[in-house]
């Protein structure tokens, strides 16, 4: 060898160029799908936050030509409503989940259930609220609470009983073996050994569906409708009557021309942002916590 | 098959293993292989790979019912109860023939549930905290993790998971303990105590054993099992070659096969 060779950078060779700015292009793509979520806030906090107050939680919503007023009845809707989602969706999608990843993995029925499942999670969230109000609207004669709980389980069920199976699938081998080593029958070493070890992930499966759940207008247009008073009154609470949630009243004070309603709507859209915001952090603390 | 002189009537046949064939799917894996294990022996499994000695110790305490294709042909008598007769619940089974796997395999729990994990099952009703502190001694943990049972049993080393699983098998106090190759993922260090602590065990408990590091057997086995694999008829199945005292089968070994892989010739 005659000469050392030059190992300093050379931005005049195309292939180190040509990787330099691909390289840059990524990061810039990177930045720019952040723009959106972060625009988004942005815009919610300076429209949403001037209205921000205790009255918005505890005051009902104001009809045409008030002022003031809040959304209280629509944060208890949608909680009570997402809450009778999870209590359906939650226990019928972990036990589906535990048939499809331990007990019948390649049987006709895991494949079928797994595919519908796959479908159901695109399916136009409007459609299950149609379903919803021939089911149960239709039939109990009312617009209810429980109908527009039973359409947002329609919503859940198939992320929940996805995210639950492959929680369950990714507990190791070795662990199953060892609690069917010690004795265990099968049940057993479903429920003391793989089950709390797939916990974290369950978790963060149903936490997921239920932040999806909470922002749905569609299915609550044909289900619950809307309702201007609490649903507890007085001490007893009435499931079976139209009732107020986040989702809606946003769809139906934007569309208003009065200056409050509008205020109200970008506050709403802030609470509601705020709550998905938090149920998709919790569901990552928990997430991580057990690694 | 063991000499006569050493199945003599102090040495007692708490698991008489006879198996005619053993199939995964329309594979024969393993052929015409009487393994008797022997009380508070321990007896050893050699051979080279594919010549079925895993799959006849897991067959004895019904692990390979896992795998969906496996069928077994021959009997596995326990104190003399067929083990695949056609009323038997595995699961019972299992509670009295325990195993330590290759990899260690601890449940993510505290290191005090790893070791209870056998005597909740069993609804044991006495002292949880003695005989956790009994089996922990007999796994030769117990000064390592006195102050730490609380801990997560994963956040050990190695070689204390390993011991960590020999303690949760034997706080139910199994009658037969049977260990996969229970120090090839541990390091030289982990390996001489495990050795050290079969040896211990064997004064309570039965133990038999797969490795294929023969110089292993020789250290800790009673009786060795020489596995290989015959591919005369055009598969590879496995079947024992020969079988008797350690000391023996290494010294004069009867098959010449068998002194072709001692002297390291195949492996």
């Amino acid at each position: 060898m005659s000469a050392s060779p030059d190992f300093s950078r050379n931005f005049t060779d195309p292939r180190a160029l040509k990787s330099f700015i691909l390289s840059t292009i990524t990061v810039g793509c990177a930045i720019l799908a952040c723009i959106p979520l972060f625009s988004v806030l942005a815009m919610l906090i300076l429209r949403g936050g001037r209205r921000f107050s205790l009255e918005l939680f505890t005051s009902l919503p104001p009809t045409a030509f008030d002022s003031g007023g809040g959304f209280g009845n629509a944060i208890v809707g949608t909680v009570v409503m997402v809450g009778i989602a999870s209590l359906i969706a939650v226990p019928f999608g972990i036990i589906g989940a535990i048939y499809l990843a331990e007990f019948g993995p390649h049987t006709r029925i895991a494949t079928v259930a797994r595919f519908c499942a796959k479908t159901m999670t695109g399916i136009p969230s409007i459609l299950a609220g149609v379903f919803a109000y021939s089911v149960v609207v239709m039939v109990t004669g009312t617009y209810s609470a429980v109908a527009g709980g039973i359409a947002l389980s329609l919503l859940m069920l198939p992320t929940v009983m996805l995210t639950a199976e492959e929680a369950i699938q990714m507990v190791p081998a070795i662990m199953r073996e060892a609690a069917v080593g010690m004795g265990c029958t099968p049940t057993q070493a479903m429920w003391k050994v793989v089950l709390p070890k797939a916990m974290p992930g369950i978790i963060t499966g149903v936490m997921l569906a239920i932040a999806r759940a909470a922002g749905e207008t569609a299915p609550l247009l044909f289900t619950a409708l809307f309702s201007d008073y609490w649903i507890f009154q007085g001490g007893a609470g009435d499931l079976m009557e139209p009732t107020a949630s986040l989702a809606v009243l946003i769809y139906n004070f934007s569309g208003m021309p009065f200056e409050n309603q509008i205020q109200l709507a970008w506050a709403a859209s802030l609470v509601l942002v705020l709550m998905v915001f938090t149920l998709n952090i919790l569901s990552r603390l928990i997430g991580q916590r057990k690694k | 098959m063991s000499t006569p002189q050493s199945a003599a009537t102090t040495d007692e046949v708490v698991i008489d293993c006879r198996v005619k064939k053993i199939f995964y799917g329309n594979f024969l894996a393993v052929r015409d292989s009487h393994v008797p294990i022997l009380k508070n022996k321990i007896t050893g499994f050699i051979g080279p790979s594919g010549c079925g000695k895993s799959t006849v110790l897991k067959s004895i305490n019904r692990m390979n019912d896992l795998v969906r294709s496996f069928r077994f042909e021959g009997e596995i008598r326990f104190e003399g109860q067929d083990l695949y007769a056609k009323n038997v619940d595995p699961v019972t089974v299992r509670r009295y023939i325990g195993m330590v796997f290759q990899q260690p395999n601890p449940f993510s729990m505290s290191i005090y549930e790893n070791v209870a994990f056998g005597l909740r099952l069993a609804r044991y009703k006495g002292d949880y905290d003695a005989r956790v502190e009994e089996a922990l001694k007999g796994a030769a943990l117990w000064d390592e993790v006195k102050d730490k049972l609380k801990n997560n049993g994963m956040s050990l080393s190695g070689g204390q998971q390993q011991r960590l699983c020999i303690a949760r098998a034997i706080a139910t106090r199994p009658p037969v303990i049977l260990m996969d190759e229970p120090a090839s993922a541990l390091d030289p260090i982990a390996t001489r105590q495990i050795e050290e602590l079969m040896v211990e065990l064997k004064k309570d408990y039965t133990v038999a054993i797969v490795t294929h590091n023969m110089q292993q057997a020789l250290r800790v086995a009673d009786k060795t099992a020489f596995f290989a694999v015959d591919i005369s008829r055009g598969g590879r199945t496995g079947y024992l070659v020969e079988m008797g005292d350690t000391r023996e089968l290494f010294e004069n070994p009867r098959e010449a096969l068998t002194r072709e892989y001692l002297s390291g010739e195949f492996s």
